[in-house]
Order: C-alpha cells, then sequence, then structure tokens
C-alpha cells in the first residue's frame, strides 16, 4: 500500500492546479453568473490536454489512469464544478467508445478530438428515465446499413456545443434494458434538434440542453457494442466516471474549506477571530476531516478500476459519501460565513449551489445507496 | 543553436516558511517545493529562441534525488533533455559556479541563461560568476520592452533575439532609470528578470512526454570541482513579528505622534 503521490502525479496535479487558479478562477463568478459557455477556459483546458484525458494515447489523448484522472479533476473542480463538469463530458461520451468501441470505431470516433475543441456529449437521460435506464424511451429502428433514432434526451451536458453525440436507444422496448443499443451520432444530423440551455441552480457554466431525435440516421459502424449491449456500455461507464464525479465533490469541499479557513482566521467577534471560538473549530475540523475521507474513498475506486477490478460497489461508496459530503461541507461553509456566505460577492454560496447538483447527476444519492445495498446482498 | 538553462530546486512561495527554533535551517517537514521562477522564466526564453531559431534546450540542475522533480518540470514545459548534478549538502554561490561552467565546458552551449536570482536566498552572484569563470560575455536582467499583456508575449515571441549574423544577442535589461539595450557575443550568460515573459503551462502529454526524457546525473566529482563552501551560514532568524498599530483620537494627536514619537514631521 502506498499513501503518496508519485512524481508524475504530483506534477500532473501541479499542472491542473495552476489551470485551475490562474485561468479558472478568475473568471468562474463570471460564468455562473451569466451562465454563459467558458469556451476560452475550455480552449486552454484543450492545449493543456486536459480535455480527453481518458482517450488512450494511440489515438491523440493523453490516456491518463484512472487514478491520474481523479487527481486532476479535484483541482479543476476546485477552480470552478460547472467548468470541470464541461471539461470531463467529453471523456464521458467517449468513455463507450473507449471501452467497447472496435479498433476502426476507436481510430474514427476518437483520433479527431486532438485535431482541435470540439464536444462530446453522453446521451442517456430522458424525461422519464434517468436512473432507471430500463425505461427508455427512445427508439431505434434498423433499417437496411442504418439505423433511425426516435425520442427525446434531456440533461446533455455540452449538447449545445457537442459535434458528437453518444446516444442510447432501445431496439426492442419490450426487452427492457436488454434492449439498450449505443449509437455515435456524428456532427448534427438531420432531425436533430437541440433546445436552448437550462436555467440551472448551479454549475451555471456548464451547457445542459434536451435534444430531441426525429428520424435521425446513423450508420451501422457507428453502433457500439451488439444490440443490447448499451446497458452494460452504460453501466460501464458509469463505473468508469463515477470516480470522477465523486472527486469534484472532494475538489468543491476543499474549496469551501480553504476559504472557511481563511475567512474564521479574519472575521471577528466577541473580541476575537471566530476560529478561536470552538464552535467554528468544529465546524471546520469536520470538513476537513469528511473531505479527506471523501478522497481517499475516491483513490480507492479509481485504484481498483486500474487494477482492472470492477469498483461497482466502491465507486458508488465514493460518489455517494462525496456528494452528501460536499453539500454538508459547502452548507457550513455558508454558516462560518455568516450572512455574508449568502451573498453573491462572496464565493460559499457558489460552492453550496454547485454542490447540489453531483448529490444529483450520474445517479442520486439515493440511487447510490440503492447500488449500494444491492452490491452488499450479491 | 544550443541553451543551457538553469532549474534550481526553491521553496514555493505559497507554503508557510518556518525557521527552526535553533537557527540551523528552515523547518523542511510539510513544505512544497518548485522550479525556481526566475529560472522558469529562463527555460521559457529558451524554448522560444530554439522554437524561432531550431536547436535544443538543456536543462541542468544541482542537488538530492527531489531536484529531479524541478527537471522533470522544464523537460514538461519542453526542453530537450537534461544534466542532474547529484550533491547533497551545502554550497555556495561560487561552488554553484563552478559547478556550471564544468557543465557548460562539457555541453557547449551557444548561450547559458539562468534566472538573475534565486527566490530562497536572493543572491543574484552565479550568472555573474559563471560568466566570469568562462570568460563569456554577460547580459544580466534581461526583460522586455512590450508589456506581459502584448501580441508578441501571447504569441511567444523571444524577447531576446540574435543578431542578423547570428553572432550575437541582443538583450534589454532593466537598470535603474530605465532600460538599457546590450549586444553580447555569443557564447554568453543571460540572466532573466522577472517581466522577460510569461512561462507556459506545462501540458499533460508535455508531462507525460517527460517521463521518457533523458536524466544524465553526474557529481561534482566527476567534474572535477571542489564544492568546499567557503560561505558558512551561522544562523537564520525570522524577521521580528510586526507590532499591531494603534487607533489616535484626532489629527492633533496624529501630528504630536508624528512630531514627537516618529520625529518625520
Amino acid at each position: 500500500m502506498e499513501f503518496q503521490l508519485t512524481e508524475d502525479q504530483r506534477a500532473l496535479q501541479q499542472a491542473a492546479r495552476k489551470y485551475a487558479r490562474e485561468v479558472v478562477r478568475p473568471k468562474a463568478a463570471h460564468y455562473d453568473e451569466t451562465a454563459t459557455f467558458p469556451r476560452d477556459l475550455l480552449q486552454t483546458a484543450f492545449e493543456l490536454g486536459l480535455l480527453n484525458m481518458a482517450i488512450p494515447a494511440e489515438y491523440g489523448g493523453v490516456g491518463l489512469s484512472h487514478l491520474d484522472q481523479t487527481i486532476v479533476a479535484e483541482e479543476l473542480s476546485w477552480g470552478c464544478a460547472g467548468v470541470a463538469t464541461s471539461i470531463i463530458a467529453n471523456d464521458l461520451a467517449n468513455l463507450p467508445i473507449i471501452l467497447h468501441g472496435t479498433e476502426e470505431q476507436k481510430q474514427r470516433l476518437l483520433g479527431h478530438f486532438a485535431e482541435r475543441l470540439k464536444f462530446a456529449s453522453f446521451c442517456l437521460t430522458e424525461p422519464e428515465a434517468g436512473s432507471d435506464v430500463a425505461g427508455m424511451q427512445t427508439t431505434a429502428r434498423r433499417e437496411g446499413d442504418e439505423y433511425v433514432i426516435n425520442g427525446a434526451k434531456c440533461f446533455i451536458t455540452n449538447g449545445g456545443h457537442a459535434e458528437q453525440y453518444t446516444v442510447f436507444a432501445t431496439v426492442d422496448k419490450a426487452k427492457k434494458h436488454k434492449g439498450i443499443t449505443c449509437f455515435v451520432v456524428e456532427g448534427r444530423p438531420k432531425g436533430l434538434t437541440v433546445s436552448k440551455h437550462e436555467n440551472k441552480m448551479g454549475q451555471r457554466a456548464s451547457d445542459t440542453v434536451s435534444l430531441t431525435f426525429e428520424d435521425v440516421r446513423v450508420p451501422v459502424k457507428n453502433r457500439i457494442g451488439e444490440e443490447g449491449q448499451g446497458f452494460a456500455v452504460a453501466m460501464a461507464t458509469l463505473d468508469n466516471s463515477r470516480p470522477l464525479t465523486a472527486m469534484f465533490s472532494v475538489g468543491i469541499a476543499r474549496a469551501a474549506l480553504e476559504h472557511s479557513m481563511e475567512y474564521s482566521s479574519q472575521r471577528k467577534t466577541f473580541g476575537k477571530p471566530i476560529i478561536e471560538h470552538q464552535a467554528i473549530q468544529f465546524m471546520i475540523a469536520d470538513m476537513a476531516m469528511n473531505t479527506h475521507a471523501a478522497r481517499m474513498l475516491t483513490y480507492e475506486s479509481a485504484w481498483l478500476l486500474d487494477q482492472g477490478q470492477r469498483n461497482t460497489l466502491q465507486s458508488s461508496y465514493a460518489k455517494c459519501f462525496a456528494a452528501d459530503m460536499a453539500m454538508k461541507v459547502a452548507t457550513d461553509a455558508v454558516q462560518v460565513y455568516g450572512g455574508y456566505g449568502y451573498i453573491k460577492e462572496y464565493p460559499v454560496e457558489k460552492l453550496m449551489r454547485d454542490a447540489k447538483l453531483i448529490q444529483v447527476y450520474e445517479g442520486t444519492s439515493q440511487v447510490q445507496r440503492l447500488v449500494i445495498a444491492r452490491e452488499l446482498f450479491k | 543553436m544550443k541553451i543551457l538553462v538553469t532549474a534550481k530546486r526553491v521553496e514555493d512561495p505559497e507554503s508557510k516558511i518556518k525557521v527552526k527554533p535553533d537557527g540551523t535551517g528552515i523547518v523542511q517537514e510539510g513544505l512544497k517545493y518548485k522550479i525556481n521562477p526566475f529560472d522558469e522564466i529562463g527555460v521559457e526564453e529558451g524554448l522560444r529562441l530554439v522554437a524561432k531559431h531550431q536547436g535544443e534546450v538543456v536543462v541542468v540542475s544541482i542537488g538530492g534525488k527531489e531536484v529531479q522533480e524541478q527537471l522533470r518540470h522544464a523537460l514538461a514545459m519542453g526542453a530537450h533533455r537534461a544534466v542532474w548534478v547529484n550533491h547533497t549538502g551545502p554550497l555556495d554561490q561560487l561552488a554553484i559556479a563552478g559547478l556550471l561552467q564544468k557543465v557548460t565546458e562539457k555541453e557547449k552551449p551557444d548561450l547559458v541563461i539562468l534566472g538573475k536570482q534565486s527566490i530562497d536566498d536572493d543572491q543574484n552572484q552565479v550568472g555573474q560568476y559563471l560568466a566570469e569563470f568562462l570568460g563569456w560575455g554577460q547580459a544580466t536582467f534581461a526583460s522586455k520592452v512590450e508589456s506581459l499583456e502584448s501580441e508578441q508575449e501571447k504569441n511567444k515571441v523571444p524577447a531576446v533575439t540574435l543578431t542578423a549574423d547570428g553572432k550575437a544577442v541582443r538583450v534589454v535589461r532593466e537598470v535603474d532609470n530605465g532600460l538599457a539595450t546590450l549586444e553580447c557575443q555569443l557564447p554568453a550568460v543571460v540572466t532573466t528578470d522577472l517581466r522577460l515573459n510569461q512561462p507556459r503551462y506545462a501540458s499533460l502529454p508535455g508531462i507525460m512526454k517527460a517521463k521518457s526524457k533523458p536524466i544524465e546525473e553526474l557529481t561534482p566529482a566527476k567534474l572535477g570541482v571542489d564544492v568546499t563552501p567557503a560561505i558558512q551560514v551561522l544562523k537564520l532568524s525570522s524577521p521580528p513579528a510586526r507590532k499591531a498599530g494603534i487607533k489616535v483620537p484626532d489629527v492633533a494627536a496624529l501630528v504630536d505622534k508624528l512630531h514627537n514619537e516618529a520625529k518625520v514631521v
């Protein structure tokens, strides 16, 4: 067992931290306030190789290990969780191809992401099917060398800017999850409509839209895996991405902790800095302790993936614990700031809004507990 | 052209630096380290020059195994290979310049670029000593005419320029009353000031590539340099803590204090 980062991991951490501190932080409040797409920040992220971290080097990506990716993810989210979500959206969309694509598909559908800043979207959630994937309504009907996709997807990250969509649809609703199949839709084909982006509570820098598919034609060669394998592809993808989402929580919590430590050392009540009051000390101790615990759980869940082991249980531990933890830590940070914490000029209320989303997306905290219980009684 | 740049390992200025109670050094536990920012500017300038004129940037650092981290940082920025002079224990500026002289004589670069000083002990001596030992010209405190937000900076144009015949460098340097422009025959030693450039970020692919770039290991013995310090640090101490200010009730009291206590008016 080794409890320290390697020299390479420290270098990755420093590079990501520098980007988060010098590029993201100065503009985080602006993109939160205006809910506009942070294309300039993402352009820099692309140039630094922070986008497409999961794409293997032979297809033009950086090919970081899962553990390395979580180390970077903490820094990105410390900078701004919304920007981090937009950055990681490409990897989420490309994971099905990385995990289940053929060599030809990997060359063709991953390689071009190295050429210039391009976005991809992972399209699983539907108005009537979130974590309940088997209830999927979007259909894919085979016609010769093509599939014809019909249906609607919602809460699609970067969907308004994407040039490639990884879409899940069922070839036979009666088969429930055994009918689900994964496709890659390139560009903006006829019949694909993008709605305006949602006015979200937090993580407002990330673009979130609904998509409508009306007779969208996809060549058979863009089907990832076989018909009916889509559910397994989606679950494997989420096993891979859960450690990253968990680490977003850690980044938010660390930001909340640091702000709270700084503020509580300056702000005085009853003649002394509030950090000298035990009530504040205990809050800050809890913040630090829980942030670190979440980080360790997350490292473990990513490490398991790097060892080629199944991590469904541990990644649900990590994602659930970290998301709930970040919500509590960010809420406490607002408490430490008192009235100022509730005001947008101070940085902590954003953290509270950003944290909330992590309890919701990529499997709510409740669904994570379902998964945990299911795994325990297997 | 071939450029030798330095990468000293220094305490990260964002770390809290504490002097050991016995004054023999600083508390190293929990400290973070980074490349000396002036050296990082030197690495950047070297990379810009070879981007324009072709060639190679070789980065050198002196210290224990841990300085490989700073060498890797420079390699991740784009330097081609590294030289590590393995030595633990105190070194004074003469010894460092002596080691760099031998490395320079071995590598035979056209230009050596160093930070004007390192931010740990702020001596500002090594570049000057090195030029003297080598018998080369020197241009210290290299700066630039444009601002760090200029188009040229964004396009990563080098501020140190070669003359048309490629036999000399032109360097703008910061002096007390403005800027002076020097022309210096190659080979030469240049030391960098803060406003020379904005170093690029190390990219993730750069970091991954740096792993496979070679680091050559040398020692003072191999280089034939006696590094016995001529200077001994007797004691380090923290600057005295600042006393809290006071509030005065009115202007008259302020004037009184300025006149009778501070004796400035």
